[in-house]
């Protein structure tokens, strides 16, 4: 009997998901017209300083965080966007001020910044960064390196109109 | 363990089950104490590593203790260093989590609020529940009249949410610890838990019997 419950039970909860992702396929093709906006991540402002200086690359050098910020909507480039970066790497913490720092998008609204190898930390290589308002809404991302081998990570922006 | 198992331990096996216990413990300790990353670590990150590897490698000790699996111990001075190897545990946790904090609050905040982007900090923050609740029960057990039976189904459950909780959380983790020793010491506490758990449930059960 215990059996039947549990089988009628999980019957329900996958007939409701499969509604649920329906109806949200039924949905989604609407806002598909328009980029939609990166959300900002879990943990992404964690050891955030506010105001990290504009640099020509962070301490030593060696890895590479790279991008693309773009507006949602019609997915244009958004050019001279200060987007800022900071890791626990083998020059230092993620709290630590010489970790962080700050670079602008070039006109195709790419931007790239050199900074010290990214090792992990609290269980994950993990990197993070921020677009900190102006005229579009403040977005932190906290992307993870595949593997902690790696020399380089991408992050991408699609900001949202204040 | 009864007076024939202890007869029948040999001195020879003795030694044997001891250092291959102590060499259980070592290895994985010892294979973190190599990781290149405390080249990149402070002190106190470093100090709030090994105490969560220390609060895993005790976990192989405690259902080992209460069994009565090592030999040369009387049943009674098991039983105490089973309650003596449990506070250092909460001592363990205690200063992982702390020292974690001090390395970098935001991150060990989202954990315990169960909202960190990283999944093993969940699994992490419910076995350390688990240790407290664990402790908690062990110092009250008299005032509140806990007997036997009700006292076996707890503890033994919460036993087994350490031992899975922790077990997935180190498992997740990239960090000091060495993939091939830390799956080891894992299995290992994994193994040594379900047999004592399965033990314990049967010898309830043979009692409960007519």
């Amino acid at each position: 009997m215990t059996d039947v419950r549990l089988d009628r039970r999980r019957l329900m909860a996958v007939g409701g998901c499969a509604l649920a992702s329906g109806m949200a396929g039924l949905v989604l093709p609407v806002r598909a017209a328009g980029l939609a906006p990166t959300p900002s991540m879990a943990g992404g402002s964690n050891n955030y300083r506010p105001g990290a200086p504009i640099v020509e690359r962070i301490g030593g050098g060696g890895f590479w965080m790279t991008g693309t910020v773009r507006r949602a909507g019609d997915g244009a480039p958004l050019a001279g966007q200060r987007i800022q970066i900071w890791a626990h790497t083998t020059e230092g913490y993620e709290s630590d001020q010489r970790s962080h720092g700050a670079t602008l998008t070039d006109a195709n609204g790419v931007f790239r910044l050199e900074m010290p190898q990214i090792v992990p930390a609290f269980g994950q290589p993990h990197g993070h960064l921020a677009y900190d308002g102006g005229p579009y809404r403040t977005v932190f991302l906290r992307p993870v390196m595949p593997s902690s081998k790696d020399k380089s990570l991408e992050a991408h922006f699609v900001l949202e109109p204040v | 363990m009864s007076a024939l198992d202890r007869s029948a331990a040999t001195p020879a096996r003795v030694w044997l089950i001891w250092v291959a216990l102590v060499v259980a413990l070592a290895v994985p300790i010892a294979a973190a104490a190599a990781s290149p990353l405390l080249a990149w670590r402070g002190p106190v990150y470093i100090a709030a590593g090994f105490a969560g590897i220390a609060a895993l490698a005790l976990q192989l000790v405690q259902p080992l203790l209460a069994g009565g699996h090592l030999p040369g111990l009387s049943a009674y001075r098991g039983r105490r260093l089973h309650r003596w190897v449990g506070a250092l545990l909460v001592l363990a946790v205690v200063i992982h989590v702390a020292g974690l904090w001090i390395t970098s609050p935001p991150d060990v905040v989202d954990a315990l609020l169960f909202r960190s982007p990283t999944p093993f900090s969940n699994w992490g923050v419910i076995a350390m529940a688990a240790v407290f609740a664990v402790a908690l029960l062990a110092l009250l057990r008299r005032r509140l009249r806990i007997g036997p039976r009700l006292w076996r189904i707890v503890h033994m459950t919460l036993a087994l949410v350490i031992v899975l909780g922790s077990i997935v959380h180190a498992v997740l983790i990239e960090g000091t610890m060495e993939t091939m020793s830390k799956v080891a010491l894992c299995a290992l506490v994994f193994v040594a838990t379900a047999k004592v758990v399965a033990d314990l449930k049967g010898r309830a059960k043979r009692s409960a019997s007519p």
